[in-house]
C-alpha cells in the first residue's frame, strides 16, 4: 500500500494526554488541532443536551484520522467544532495555533476559508455553477483575483482528474465526479486540514474506493486529513482511528488495531 | 466578495429564473416607466412654454413696456385685474423719450396688435390678427421674410399701405395665387402685400401663423386702437442678459415722470420679460412634478414591498447555499452583500425596462396627442437610481435575515 512511500506520524495516547494537558499554552507547531475539555450543550426545548462532554483530542500534522461512533455520540458536533461552523460552550480548541474556540463570526470565517477544506455526504455543490466556479468558490471569498482564482481552480480540477469536465454542472456529473469537484473545492485554498464528513455516505461501493484512493493519496502527500464516519470499513482507511460514545473518546487506536478487534478485512 | 462577482451571481439569478423575475421586477418597472412618462411630458411642457410659447412672443434678451402682462397664466384675481384696468394706455408720444433714455446699442420697436377681418379677392374675409409696427420689430422678433421683402424705412416713416403676411394667411386668403404684388383689404383700407414671413409654428395645436403686418403710421393703427395714438408695447432689446436690469430702470423712471408717480406709488405699467412670462409656468411646474412624482411613487412602493416577498423567499430557498457558502468562507457581510446586490441589480433592471418603456409611452402620447414629451437625462439618471434605491431598501431586511442564518442549521437544510 502506498503508506510505504509515506509513514505520517501517529499520536499516541500518552502524547495527546500530554498535549492537551497544557491549558491555556498554545500547542506546538506539529500539532494542527488540540481540543481541551471542549463541552457543548444544545437547549432542545427546555431539556439540555449534552452533546459534547469534556473531549480532549490532539490531531498531529500530517495525520489520518477517521472519527467514528454511533449516531449520538457527538460526532457531528465535533466534526462542527473542528470545522469552525460552531464553537464550544466551554473549553479550549486550537487549530493551527491559534484559539478558535472563542473566535467571532467573522474571524471563524477567515478560518474556515483559510483552514478547512470540507467534503460533505451529500456533495453541496451550488447546483447551478459549474464545477470550474464551485471550486472557485473558496477564493472568491478569500479576495483571490480572478485570473488567479481560474488557474488554481483549474489546477485543482486537474488533480482530481476532472479537467475535462470543468464547465459540467453538477448534475451533468456521477456521484463520484462531484464529490471529486467537492474535494478539488476543499483543497483549492491549500487548507490546514481536509474535513470530510460521511465521503462516501451517497456513493456505491466502487466509487466509494475510488474517493477512498484520493484521500489515501492525499494523505501520503502530506495532507492532514480527519474524516467522519459511522462505516467501520470506511474508517479502516484512515491510519487512526478514534471511537466517541456519549459524547467523549471511547477509544483512540492505530488502524491496526482497530481492525483486529473488530476483525474487519479491508478488502485489496 | 468583490461587487462585480455579486452583480454576476445577481443577473445570473435573473437569467434562470426568468418569469418570477419578469414578476419580481414588474412594479419596479411600471412604476418607473410612469415616472419618466411623466415627467417626460411635464418637461416637454415646460420646454415648450420656454423655447416655443413665450420665447417666440418675448424676444431674447429684451423686455416689452405695456399697460399690463401681455402674458398671463392664471392669475384670475379680480383686483388686480380691476387695477390693469384703470391703469393709463401707452401713446405714440411716449416712444421718444423712452428711446431716448436708453443706452446705446439697445434696439427699440413698437407695436399695436388687434384681431381684423381681412378680405381678399380670392376668398371670403378671414380672422386674422393684424401687427402695427415700427422699429426694429421683424430683428427684435428674430422674424425672417422668406418671400418678398421687408419694409422700406420711407415705408415706415410715411405709413404706406403695405403689408408682409404671415404662412397661413397665403393659403387662407391667396388660395392658388402668389399673394405677392396683390391686394388685401383690412376695415375698407387696400393694401398691398410685400413680404411673406417664415413660420412661427404652433404651440397645443394653435398655429402662430395667422398674422398681418402693416407700418404703424399707415391706416391700419385705426383698427388696433379705440385711440389712433395709442400704441399697445414698446419693445426693448439689450445688447446682453445683464443690460436689460439697466435699460429697465431707465424706463422706468421715464414713465414714473411721464405718470407723475410720486415715490411709493406702484408702476402703472408692466415691463415684461420672458423670465417673468414664465413664472406662473415654474410655479406650476413644481406642483406638476411633485404630482407626477408621487403617483408613480405608490407604484414604486408596491414594486418594493413585492420584492422584499420575493428576496425572502429567495433566502429561505437557498438556506443550504448560504451554508455552503458559510462553509466555505462567506462572512456575514459577504452574505449580506450578495443579498442586496442581488436585490438592487433586480430591481435596476427593472427600472432599466422602466426607463425603456417610459421612454416608448411619451413619444407615443406625444404622438398622438398635442401634448409634448422630452425625455431629460436628468430623469433616466432619477430612474436608475430609484430601481437601485428601492432594490438596496427592499432587500435590507431579508439579507440581514440570511446573513444572521447559523451556518450549521443553514447546511442541515436541504
Amino acid at each position: 500500500m502506498s503508506q510505504d512511500t509515506h509513514e505520517a506520524p501517529l499520536t499516541t495516547t500518552a502524547e495527546r494526554l500530554a498535549v492537551v494537558g497544557s491549558v491555556g499554552a498554545a500547542p506546538s507547531g506539529e500539532w494542527v488541532i488540540v481540543t481541551r475539555g471542549i463541552k457543548r450543550e444544545y437547549d432542545m426545548g427546555g431539556e439540555v443536551v449534552r452533546a459534547l462532554r469534556g473531549l480532549d483530542l490532539a490531531v498531529r500534522r500530517n495525520e489520518y484520522v477517521a472519527i467514528m461512533g454511533p449516531s449520538g455520540s457527538g460526532k457531528s458536533t465535533l466534526m462542527n467544532i473542528i470545522g469552525c461552523l460552531d464553537t464550544p460552550n466551554d473549553g479550549e480548541y486550537w487549530l493551527n495555533g491559534q484559539l478558535v474556540s472563542t473566535m467571532k463570526d467573522d474571524e471563524l470565517a477567515r478560518v474556515r476559508n483559510k483552514e478547512i477544506g470540507f467534503v460533505f455526504q451529500t456533495f453541496n455543490l451550488l447546483p447551478r455553477a459549474t464545477a470550474l466556479h464551485n471550486v472557485e468558490l473558496p477564493l472568491v471569498y478569500a479576495g483571490v483575483s480572478a485570473s488567479e482564482r481560474k488557474e488554481r481552480a483549474m489546477d485543482a480540477l486537474e488533480k482530481v482528474q476532472l479537467g475535462s469536465r470543468v464547465h459540467h454542472r453538477p448534475n451533468e456529473l456521477s456521484g463520484g465526479q462531484r464529490q471529486r469537484v467537492a474535494i478539488a473545492r476543499a483543497l483549492v485554498n491549500r487548507p490546514s486540514i481536509l474535513l470530510a464528513d460521511e465521503p462516501t455516505g451517497n456513493l456505491d461501493s466502487q466509487t466509494s474506493e475510488e474517493i477512498m484512493k484520493v484521500f489515501e493519496s492525499l494523505a501520503s502527500s502530506g495532507q492532514t486529513v480527519i474524516m467522519v464516519t459511522h462505516e467501520p470499513d470506511i474508517a479502516a482507511h484512515a491510519r487512526r482511528v478514534v471511537v466517541l460514545r456519549d459524547g467523549q473518546i471511547a477509544s483512540d487506536e492505530r488502524r491496526e488495531q482497530f481492525t483486529e478487534k473488530l476483525g474487519v478485512s479491508i478488502g485489496h | 466578495m468583490p461587487i462585480f462577482e455579486a452583480v454576476r451571481l445577481a443577473l445570473a439569478t435573473i437569467r434562470v429564473q426568468k418569469l418570477k423575475s419578469f414578476f419580481t421586477l414588474a412594479g419596479v418597472c411600471i412604476g418607473v416607466m410612469f415616472l419618466i412618462t411623466v415627467v417626460s411630458i411635464i418637461e416637454g411642457m415646460g420646454r415648450y412654454m420656454k423655447e416655443d410659447l413665450v420665447g417666440k412672443l418675448i424676444a431674447v434678451n429684451s423686455f416689452e413696456l405695456r399697460r399690463r402682462p401681455n402674458i398671463n397664466f392664471g392669475d384670475s384675481d379680480p383686483a388686480i385685474w380691476e387695477e390693469y384696468r384703470r391703469r393709463p394706455r401707452l401713446f405714440q408720444s411716449d416712444l421718444f423719450p423712452v428711446v431716448e433714455a436708453l443706452p446705446e446699442g439697445t434696439r427699440w420697436a413698437q407695436e399695436s396688435e388687434s384681431s381684423v377681418s381681412a378680405q381678399t379677392r380670392y376668398a371670403r374675409p378671414r380672422s386674422t390678427t393684424a401687427f402695427g409696427i415700427d422699429g426694429d420689430w421683424f430683428q427684435i422678433k428674430k422674424l425672417g421674410v422668406t418671400d418678398g421683402r421687408e419694409f422700406t424705412a420711407q415705408e415706415l416713416t410715411q405709413g404706406e399701405n403695405v403689408v408682409i403676411i404671415g404662412p397661413d394667411l397665403v393659403d387662407r386668403a391667396f388660395p392658388g395665387v402668389d399673394p405677392i404684388g396683390r391686394e388685401i383689404r383690412v376695415g375698407g383700407v387696400p393694401y398691398r402685400v410685400i413680404g411673406i414671413t417664415e413660420s412661427r409654428g404652433s404651440a397645443f395645436g394653435i398655429s402662430f401663423d395667422n398674422f398681418l403686418i402693416a407700418p404703424w403710421r399707415s391706416p391700419i393703427r385705426k383698427q388696433l386702437n379705440p385711440n389712433p395714438q395709442m400704441i399697445d408695447a414698446v419693445i426693448i432689446q439689450a445688447p446682453n442678459q445683464p443690460a436689460i436690469t439697466e435699460s429697465q430702470e431707465r424706463v422706468r423712471a421715464v414713465m414714473r415722470t411721464r405718470h407723475k408717480l410720486r415715490p411709493g406709488v406702484k408702476d402703472d405699467f408692466s415691463m415684461e420679460t420672458s423670465a417673468s412670462a414664465l413664472e406662473f409656468w415654474n410655479k406650476i411646474e413644481g406642483y406638476l412634478l411633485i404630482a407626477g412624482v408621487a403617483l408613480p411613487a405608490i407604484g414604486l412602493v408596491v414594486g418594493a414591498i413585492v420584492i422584499m416577498n420575493i428576496m425572502l423567499v429567495a433566502v429561505a430557498e437557498r438556506t443550504h447555499e448560504i451554508g455552503i457558502r458559510n462553509a466555505l468562507g462567506a462572512k456575514r457581510r459577504d452574505i449580506l452583500a450578495q443579498f442586496l446586490v442581488e436585490s438592487a441589480t433586480l430591481s435596476t433592471v427593472g427600472a432599466m425596462l422602466g426607463i425603456a418603456m417610459g421612454i416608448g409611452l411619451a413619444q407615443a402620447i406625444a404622438a398622438v396627442t398635442p401634448l409634448p414629451a422630452s425625455v431629460a437625462p436628468w430623469s433616466i439618471i432619477v430612474g436608475v437610481a430609484v430601481g437601485m434605491g428601492v432594490g438596496i431598501i427592499s432587500g435590507v431586511y431579508p439579507a440581514s435575515q440570511a446573513s444572521k442564518l447559523d451556518p450549521v442549521v443553514a447546511l442541515r437544510q436541504e
